[in-house]
């Protein structure tokens, strides 16, 4: 590391791996109880596990985007952030925030609109959290002299996804209404702004690791995310078939949505072709790995997949319905959670001086978390189709067609035990890598 | 060769147009003569219904307009479907299910047992009637129990 203060980064890595743990012990809860184990029916039912899988998922992600930031800024503005002290006030509020949050919904404490349970007081000092977050990062920038597009792309995308986080506020008596601003937030966080966030994130990898020069991968990013935006602002219309707005929708969303794989096709070229054209070989190859493994899988995760149940007339079957799960895992994986441990793979050997770039455990993280999550998106598709056709085609009744489809849920936990594995090997790793030191400063960086 | 300042344009003027396409859309889809949201039946009733719905989170398992988490079933239509299994008591059902003190289990898989009021469980079905009277471009039908009225038979 260049700059003393990035160490507050590993922080945030570390509070990220702790809550992804937390999450995917949620995630087997609901497993279990799918194929009827729900032992934990009375203290955990489904409902809150749910919550917690999915609450936990946003918060671990967010950490991992506040920490690359904290680490990324100093380095692209080239000076120290503009208080480090407040960088850990708000490391430990948003540990609070995300734990109690995570209490509450144990205690039937929540709002249950899907993806924003937590309950509105809590959303105010989210709301506080983010906002100086923000302010430490854009100050560092402000005071700086150097603002290149990798540093602007990543603190444009992290003030727009605070500033959608407020149409999910308004309240509303309609449901439908309710529905169609909480789409403002979910929608154009994870298919608009999180994308910025990650373009951002997988442009200063891609400079760091490929060599590649700056202004050839920096404009290739505003293309990129010219593309994202350009699909994915009107690509919001595939929540809006049918839920009850006008049709519109259905032409607009259909046409746009059929465009959001493009954008993302072009991520997973670019990340590839910056590869092939760099000359320096960074020793990292394990942060290497999952870079350029991000850019694919969410490729495949979030723009054939989703595409695969976008188009307005299969929508109409396979809307509210396993396929859905299917979708979200792979998208959530490849796009996010990918480029989180990409950004920590590079930063935990220069904040930690420890030079584990290339070690087996590392690669078998990656293939073994990989792969089990292949899987359970595949054992997902398979439930979902099937219960499509059942459900929807066949007019089965709901809990008999979950008889049907539960085996595929065994074949889910075995995938996530696999998957599991693959993300302990990571956290071991992680957790070997030791503190982030001062003896670290720019003996290593390249 | 593309330049970089073309592609900050592409960018900037790509989002800036879809983003007012986005607004327009929004203030068109939802304008009167254009809305179909079903406000005009809004009820207090149906409100309270909403609030129970929300603060219990019936989404963290049941799907409703095709939105939750598919460990439950649809309740969209959930009156009329219940009302043709249960000659016409499908208000009853509900009602007793949401008002019953220990789980309800049907096929096995338990629903937590909320032990609601007699009129907490009214407003809810208030509620999913409110819902059920939506013109949902279709889906209405797909998960509807009226084979007459299923699109794809």
């Amino acid at each position: 590391m260049k700059y003393k203060s990035q160490k507050v980064a590993y922080w945030f890595f570390a509070l990220s791996m702790l809550l992804l743990v937390l999450q995917i012990i949620y995630g087997f809860i609901m497993g279990f109880a799918r194929i009827g184990l729900d032992g934990l029916h009375e203290f955990i039912p489904f409902n809150t596990a749910r919550a917690v899988h999915t609450n936990l998922l946003v918060v671990w992600l967010l950490s991992g985007f506040m920490g690359a930031a904290y680490y990324i800024i100093p380095e692209e503005a080239q000076r120290e952030l503009v208080n480090v002290k407040w960088a850990y006030v708000q490391l430990i509020s948003l540990a609070l925030v995300g734990v109690a949050a995570v209490i509450g919904f144990h205690f039937n404490i929540w709002e249950g609109r899907k993806f924003l349970e937590i309950p509105r007081p809590l959303d105010y000092l989210v709301v506080a959290n983010v906002l100086l977050f923000l302010g430490l990062i854009l100050t560092t920038l402000f005071k700086s002299k150097r603002r290149t597009t990798t540093s602007l792309v990543l603190s444009m995308g992290l003030l727009f996804a605070a500033l959608l986080y407020l149409p999910g506020m308004i309240p509303f008596d309609s449901q439908v209404l309710d529905s169609f601003f909480r789409w403002w937030v979910v929608h154009l966080w994870v298919e608009g702004v999180w994308l910025l966030i990650m373009g951002g994130i997988l442009s200063f990898l891609l400079i760091k690791i490929t060599g590649v020069d700056r202004e050839v991968i920096e404009k290739w990013l505003y293309v990129i995310i010219g593309l994202t935006f350009l699909s994915g602002i009107l690509g919001t219309g595939h929540h809006y078939y049918y839920i009850g707005v006008n049709k519109i929708w259905i032409i607009v969303g259909g046409i746009f949505s059929a465009l959001e794989p493009l954008a993302l096709l072009a991520m997973a070229l670019f990340a590839v072709n910056m590869y092939r054209k760099g000359e320096k070989k960074h020793p990292n190859k394990i942060a290497l790995l999952w870079t350029l493994g991000s850019a694919i899988v969410a490729f495949i995760g979030a723009g054939l997949l989703g595409f695969a149940h976008t188009l307005p007339q299969v929508n109409l079957y396979t809307h509210g319905t396993l396929i859905t799960g299917m979708h979200a895992h792979l998208a959530f994986w490849g796009a996010y959670a990918m480029i989180v441990f990409a950004i920590i793979s590079y930063a935990l050997p220069n904040l930690t001086g420890r030079k584990f770039y290339d070690s087996s455990r590392g690669r078998m993280a990656f293939w073994l978390s990989n792969i089990g999550m292949f899987g359970m998106t595949i054992a997902f598709g398979v439930a979902g189709v099937a219960q499509v056709y059942l459900e929807r085609k066949f007019s089965m009744d709901f809990m008999e067609v979950q008889k049907e489809v539960s085996i595929h849920f065994v074949v889910l936990i075995i995938l996530a035990t696999l998957f599991t594995f693959g993300v302990s090997l990571y956290i071991v790793e992680f957790i070997k890598h030791g503190r982030p030191t001062d003896e670290a400063l720019e003996t290593l960086d390249s | 060769m593309l330049s970089k300042k073309q592609a900050r344009a592409f960018f900037l003027g790509g989002t800036l147009v879809t983003f007012l396409v986005f607004i327009g859309l929004t203030v068109y889809s939802l304008s009167d003569g254009n809305d179909q949201t079903n406000k005009e039946n809004i009820t207090e009733s149906v409100i309270r219904g909403k609030k129970i719905w929300e603060t219990n989170n019936c989404m963290g398992c049941h799907t409703l307009l095709g939105e939750g988490a598919y460990y439950a079933p649809e309740l969209t239509k959930v009156v009329d479907r219940l009302n043709l299994r249960y000659d016409g008591q499908g208000d009853e059902v509900i009602k007793s299910i949401l008002m019953s003190q220990v789980p309800w289990q049907p096929n096995g898989r338990k629903m937590v047992a909320f032990g609601m009021t007699e009129k907490e469980s009214e407003d809810v079905v208030a509620f999913f009637k409110w819902i059920g009277e939506i013109d949902l471009n279709g889906f209405e039908r797909i998960v509807s129990p009226l084979a007459k009225d299923r699109i794809n038979n």
